[in-house]
């Protein structure tokens, strides 16, 4: 060879998605020179226009299987569904971000180029085939969320809701980094291939730096998904964050966080499932019911979704805890479903209120439904969805999940999670009956409506509704993304 | 030479001086810096590794952490501050407006 090559011999269009998220939040920042109004769309259309270049680049390369930068990153099935998930979140999110974001007078450039930095780092997490990419991934997706959550910089909620959402992320960093470089004490590698191989070899059970090291590994992990007992910050950074911001981090966060633990529980952990099968089983189990339970209690819906989510990241954790290929794409299944069930719920909630009010207590939803017919219906469907009721796909997502549950024999841990489901249902409910069947004690909410948002909000319907009755396109999606898997 | 198992040492001491200091401590401000020294500990751990194995992925690695740690530092210094402004205090215990 003669030199060293200027360019590394790399698959530029498997990059595609990075290169276009990054490109586009280095733009939106150097636009920011150029003068504009308060009022300006300038930011969310570049931002849309990255998103779907970043959607469309991974869809040229859907079928094509790469591993780069010496397997750090791969390029496979579970990259190209996550990078799909991630974009789509992207947009939904920046839609129902365009007029909130002016209403609330916070709309700045910074606001969407972070939008997509961390939209970034999610498809890194999701593409990282070694720790540290992990790591890196992890840490470009939070550290753009921390500033996202606290980005109404007069609002002492938000900040807060950014204090508190950083010192616990920081923390759990600091787990996850000291269990990866445990790891690599191990088995001298931090590649996720070569680690499963290693453990093929030699058995590491015995072994307290894997043991340690793995176990510090699902802490920094269960932090981002928040299972409990690291879902401390969960309902604060939710509540007090900017509505649009919520919608984006349930959905986006959660996601890229299962993402990195379905590639792992694949590879790595996959090879010991059975010694992880009641350390995982315990979270979910804790994490369903705790979530669940403490949700009946709320009367903030932001903080209710909040356990919500709690709640749903336990269902996904019975599939990683059945383990193996139709666990993972149950997993894609579930994560995609519940993705645009919360989005849309979340989405509604960024239409309430006048200016800068936040009108998202149960009672404010009072007298909706008839006042405001599309949004009642629209409200009830995710509501529905969630709670896991037909003929949506929440329910569908329930199904697969509990199913590859039984086949793997996990009986008690699905008697659990159904129950948690007919819980579940109260609180759900509770939020259509309100918007039915109260009348508005004080002055009625106002619907500050933006076409943006409501597209997004009928969109997400519409998707909810359609994989209900057609499941399997989505699930058959899910299972090839699966099964091209390195 | 010093034995890569003392280094190790040292870094699980002072691993667990942050979580500790994270746990016990209510000013923010410090407890951002116990956060610092569990990111520390890691780097320490991963270059005693990579002395161990006698690879240089860990020596490596350890820049990477550096400069998210520095990004970190940048982003929740200015949360702080922020905070500052509003409540001109540091103090977790007084910053209790969401709850329930």
């Amino acid at each position: 060879m003669s030199g060293v090559p200027f360019l590394l011999p790399v698959d530029w269009w498997a990059l595609g998605a990075v290169i276009a998220l990054s490109g586009g939040a280095m733009a939106l920042l150097l636009l920011e020179f150029l003068p504009h109004g308060p009022e300006s769309n300038r930011a969310a259309l570049v931002s849309l226009v990255t998103l779907l270049a970043a959607g469309a680049s991974v869809f040229v390369v859907r079928d094509s299987r790469r591993a780069l930068f010496d397997g750090m990153f791969v390029h496979d099935g579970i990259t190209v569904f996550f990078t799909f998930l991630f974009c789509a979140i992207g947009i939904l999110s920046v839609l129902l971000s365009w007029d909130y974001v002016k209403r609330t007078r916070i709309n700045r450039t910074e606001y969407y180029a972070l939008l997509l930095s961390s939209t970034l780092g999610m498809v890194i997490m999701a593409g990282s085939n070694d720790l540290i990419t992990v790591f890196l991934g992890l840490e470009l997706m939070s550290l753009a969320l921390y500033v996202l959550v606290g980005f109404r910089r007069s609002h002492l909620e938000s900040n807060e809701a950014s204090l508190k959402y950083f010192l616990l992320g920081a923390f759990a960093s600091g787990f996850l980094l000291y269990g990866i470089a445990l790891l690599y004490g191990a088995t001298g590698t931090t590649n996720l291939q070569k680690m499963t191989a290693v453990m093929s070899d030699s058995p590491m059970l015995e072994n307290p730096l894997f043991v340690v090291g793995a176990l510090l590994l699902v802490v920094g992990l269960g932090f981002k998904v928040s299972a409990v007992p690291f879902h401390m910050w969960t309902p604060d950074a939710y509540e007090g964050a900017p509505t649009s911001v919520t919608a984006f981090m349930s959905a986006g966060a959660k996601a890229a966080g299962f993402a990195a633990l379905v590639r792992v529980g694949l590879s790595t952990l996959g090879a010991v499932r059975t010694d992880w099968v009641p350390v995982l089983s315990a979270i979910a189990i804790l994490t369903m019911t705790v979530g669940n339970v403490t949700a009946l209690l709320q009367n903030n819906v932001k903080r209710m979704l909040a356990y919500s989510s709690i709640a749903h990241a336990g269902y996904v954790l019975v599939a990683i805890v059945a383990g193996g290929r139709d666990g993972a794409s149950a997993a894609l299944f579930y994560l995609a479903v519940y993705s645009l069930m919360n989005l849309g719920a979340f989405g509604i909630l960024t239409l309430l209120g006048r200016g800068t009010e936040e009108r998202v207590l149960v009672s404010d939803l009072a007298g909706l439904g008839f006042r405001h017919p599309g949004l009642g219906i629209a409200m009830t469907v995710f509501m529905l969805a969630l709670g896991g009721i037909p003929p949506t796909a929440g329910f569908m997502a329930k199904v697969y999940v509990f199913g590859v549950a039984l086949k793997a024999g996990l009986v008690p841990l699905v008697i659990i999670g159904v129950l948690n489901s007919v819980v579940s249902v109260f609180y759900y409910l509770r939020i259509t009956v309100a918007m039915y069947m109260e009348e508005p004690q004080a002055e009625p909410t106002h619907v500050s409506w933006a076409v943006p948002g409501a597209l997004a909000v009928l969109a997400a319907v519409a998707l909810t509704l359609w994989w209900g009755v057609q499941a399997h396109a989505l699930l058959d999606q899910a299972q090839r993304s699966v099964l091209g898997g390195m | 030479m010093i034995p890569a198992s003392w280094s190790l040492l040292l870094s699980a001491v002072v691993f667990t001086i942050g979580v500790i200091g994270v746990l016990v401590r209510r000013n923010a401000i410090v407890i951002f810096m116990s956060v610092e020294l569990m990111l520390n500990s890691g780097n320490l751990a991963f270059v005693a590794f990579a002395r161990q194995l006698n690879s240089l992925d860990g020596q490596v690695f350890v820049f990477f952490v550096m400069t998210v740690a520095a990004a970190e530092v940048a982003v929740g210094l200015a949360i702080i501050v922020n905070l500052f402004r509003l409540r001109e205090s540091v103090f977790v215990d007084e910053i209790n407006l969401l709850k329930g």
